[in-house]
């Protein structure tokens, strides 16, 4: 006699079961995949021991709202918002400190820096933060000439709280920028004449083939 | 002895008019002492450097540095590539290394590489330029060359991240590498054996999007030099030599400081103690000026 024989008994299990899915639904944890999935080094997410040498070894360590080894947990948590939307892994100054440091070798940079960026694929990442603005002009600046232009990079990183903020900062910066151009390692010739790679059609072409393989790969979550 | 060749990548800073153009001017008089000849890769571009992140995914970030390795390869045959800057070594060897054991990833470049007719193999050695002193040369050969010792110029060596971690230099340890202190010593300069922020971070790219919070780090940095009685500091990176030397009338006032201490490139040092003049090691690009250096430059 198998557990259903009893009518009673089959409905019960029914609708166990479509209840118990309904839970498992609700509670599993698919941003851990969505990771492992979509963000750079992600799958190493998992081996992450929670030791906390990392968050110890940062030197911003004390800036960040939540340490790698708790954005690990929390992506294993499965709080999806409050990673992608937290500015933590924009203080990253890629100085490699928790990758040389991690007893289990996690490639800990690439991960926090791989998550900003999907951070910022996804539109998530904290709008203001300074060194995302900072950060996407310098791929703004360099994507465009192919190489950087340390000048027009300057001027709009000084406008980047508006506009008399970026005075103040700008007359702040004066003086060093004054020894620069004195030293010859700045010119304000660099605001015209600023030549780039010759092949910067090629690095166009290429970036944009790039950024089709890329997405191509992506999941859908 | 023969002349070395290399392929040489250069790096955005390093252009005329950039904030490293005086490592540059120190580069080629130490090469041209050590009989190096440097290869520009024709018509390079920028490796994406460390904030390259939040606008490029990963693949179009190493797509950046395979294409110059993809030209290097194809102009270069044979030859080691070299950069001088910190950032240009650590994101082209990541391209490498990332490219050469993933195949999948390999084949993605060479998808987008195809478009504009280049191809990547992985078949050249990328290192930085103290690699090549260190294990092409040697400390008993990079002595040979020295006309002028920096007799008693004591010398902080601050070597920083990025020429240190992950890659760093083989043989050396990551929290206390001595070549920066070996190299200084071969110059006859006096290294402060006791550095204790020789690795210490100095905000990086952060210098401007978190000025604070890099001019902190900064300034342990500078102090600690002071505390061990240091005449100069000394580095391998563009970017902890433009961060420790031009924020110091700043970091004056935020700490109420007196700073002043000329911050040089270790070609600096070398080009000096190989008898170049002042200008050919590049010390009318110090904003700080070296004075004690500039004296052995004078002689």
């Amino acid at each position: 006699m198998n557990d259903t024989s009893k009518p009673i008994d089959a409905i019960r299990k029914m609708s166990m079961s479509a209840g118990n899915t309904a839970m498992i639904e609700r509670y599993r944890n698919h941003f851990l995949k969505e990771v492992t999935d979509n963000v750079e080094e992600g799958e190493w997410v998992n081996m992450c021991m929670q030791c906390g040498v990392c968050a110890g070894s940062c030197p911003l360590g004390n800036a960040w709202a939540h340490p790698p080894q708790e954005i690990f947990m929390m992506i294993r948590a499965g709080k999806r918002e409050e990673v992608l939307t937290s500015d933590s892994m924009w203080m990253c100054t890629s100085c490699y400190n928790c990758i040389v440091r991690c007893p289990r070798k996690l490639p800990i940079t690439h991960i926090m820096h791989g998550l900003a960026r999907y951070a910022e694929r996804l539109g998530l990442a904290p709008k203001n933060q300074p060194t995302r603005k900072f950060a996407m002009m310098f791929w703004d600046n360099i994507t465009k000439t192919g190489r950087a232009n340390e000048v027009t990079l300057g001027i709009r990183l000084y406008f980047m709280h508006g506009f008399v903020n970026g005075i103040k900062t700008a007359l702040k910066m004066l003086p060093v920028g004054l020894s620069m151009i004195k030293t010859k390692r700045m010119s304000p010739l660099g605001l015209v004449a600023h030549s780039g790679c010759k092949g910067k059609n090629d690095i166009t072409k290429l970036l944009k083939k790039a950024r089709e393989i890329e997405e191509a790969r992506m999941k859908k979550y | 002895m023969a002349k070395k060749q290399y392929s040489f990548y250069p790096g955005c800073s390093s252009e005329k008019n950039a904030s490293a153009s005086n490592y540059m001017t120190s580069v080629h008089a130490m090469c041209d002492v050590l009989d190096v000849q440097l290869n520009e890769i024709p018509d390079w571009n920028c490796c994406g450097a460390s904030v390259g992140y939040a606008g490029g995914g990963e693949l179009e970030r190493l797509i950046l540095s395979a294409r110059n390795l993809a030209i290097s390869e194809q102009e270069h045959k044979g030859q080691d590539v070299v950069a001088t800057c910190a950032a240009c070594w650590l994101a082209t060897r990541e391209t490498k290394e990332r490219l050469e054991s993933d195949n999948q990833l390999m084949r993605d470049a060479n998808q987008a590489l195809a478009e504009i007719g280049l191809k990547y193999e992985a078949k050249q050695n990328v290192r930085h330029m103290v690699e090549v002193l260190i294990e092409d040369f040697g400390y008993d050969k990079l002595g040979e060359k020295v006309k002028k010792p920096l007799e008693g110029l004591k010398v902080a060596g601050y070597v920083g991240c990025q020429t240190n971690r992950p890659f760093g230099i083989d043989g050396e340890s990551y929290e206390n590498p001595k070549y920066l202190d070996k190299l200084v010593e071969t110059m006859g300069a006096e290294p402060l054996g006791n550095y204790d922020k020789k690795v210490q971070c100095c905000g990086g790219a952060l210098a401007f999007s978190e000025p604070e919070k890099s001019q902190a780090m900064i300034k342990d940095i500078i102090e600690s030099a002071y505390d061990h009685g240091a005449d100069i500091i000394a580095t391998p990176c563009p970017v902890c030599q433009m961060n420790v030397e031009i924020y110091q009338d700043q970091i004056n006032k935020t700490y109420s400081k007196n700073f002043k201490m000329p911050v040089v490139y270790y070609s600096t040092l070398m080009s000096v103690a190989y008898g170049k003049g002042h200008r050919e090691s590049g010390l009318d690009g110090q904003i700080i000026p070296a004075t004690k250096l500039e004296k052995f430059a004078a002689k």
